[in-house]
């Protein structure tokens, strides 16, 4: 029992002793993909909340390189700086959901193309 | 097996967020992006990053997807009512896609990715986390709780609803709008 106390007395636990097979080029090229989908949705999307959800997979993808960086130099420096990163997310949904209620208590919409009133 | 696991969990991942893009209804998208994190979270654990992979579950499956289906319950945007897409929002879309999927992919392709130490492995577990979090990074901890305040103080204030300010431009607004 007194093992599981202690974490310095077990090895590094690997769940991947394998895993540089799948290097970190194919995580790059998945979160780079992760990323462009995001940006797609966000792009044609007219509903605010889905191009909200669409940003919050362009963050996802910024972590999942930040990870795998991380994971290949073998440091926590990045799996550190992605607790941040949830952190802001969390914040950044908080103010932007309020954001996206306070308008459309204002103009009963939340489709982008009618949200267009400083252009008039 | 780790292989197979990283490709299972890349196609659930980006498949559940082209369905987030494409679905019409925007429960069905919030749900599919829980589908997408719970891949992410895979992932993370096959980058020996299972507290991260806590983590994203926790705050991103329990509170902020839990957080988008609150607000599309109360906003009561008529689903299905979505238009179809026009082409040219499709054509500049996927115009910006290849552009984008162009120049990262071009960039990875010549980027001179050292391969790291062999097996460095460093011990990743819940001490030293909070050893990172507490010495190196202790400024940062204080930014983003200092942040965190700043951001549910914003909230309490844009949710507020200001009665003398809103009954001048309100009342216009409505009149402009009816």
């Amino acid at each position: 029992m007194s093992h599981l106390l202690n974490p310095e007395s077990l090895p590094p636990v690997s769940l991947l002793a394998t895993a540089f097979a799948s290097g970190l080029n194919h995580y790059l090229l998945l979160s780079a993909l992760l990323f462009a989908v995001g940006f797609f949705g966000v792009l044609l999307r007219k509903n605010t909340l889905v191009i909200y959800m669409c940003l919050e997979l362009m963050l996802i993808a910024s972590t999942v390189a930040l990870v795998a960086f991380s994971r290949f130099n073998g440091t926590l420096d990045g799996n550190v700086f992605v607790f941040f990163i949830l952190t802001i997310a969390a914040a950044e949904v908080a103010v932007g959901l309020a954001i996206i209620v306070a308008l459309f208590r204002r103009r009963h919409t939340v489709q982008v193309e009618e949200l267009n009133h400083l252009k008039h | 097996m780790a292989d197979l696991l990283f490709y299972t969990f890349a196609f659930l991942t980006l498949a559940s967020a082209v369905l987030v893009v494409v679905n019409k209804n925007a429960v069905n998208a919030a749900m599919f992006l829980l589908l997408s994190l719970v891949g992410v979270a895979g992932l993370f654990v096959l980058l020996d990053a299972a507290l991260l992979a806590f983590v994203l579950l926790l705050v991103y499956a329990g509170a902020v997807v839990t957080l988008f289906l609150f607000i599309v319950m109360l906003l009561d945007t008529t689903p299905g009512a979505m238009k179809p897409f026009k082409a040219p929002t499709i054509a500049a879309s996927a115009l910006g896609l290849a552009l984008l999927l162009l120049g990262v992919l071009s960039l990875q392709q010549r980027a001179q990715l050292a391969a790291g130490p062999a097996g460095g492995l460093v011990n990743v577990t819940l001490k030293t986390y909070a050893e990172q979090l507490f010495t190196t990074y202790l400024l940062p901890v204080q930014v983003v709780g200092f942040l965190l305040l700043i951001a549910m103080l914003g909230v309490i204030v844009l949710s507020k609803k200001f009665a003398p300010a809103e009954s001048g431009a309100g009342s216009q607004d409505k009149g402009g709008t009816a």
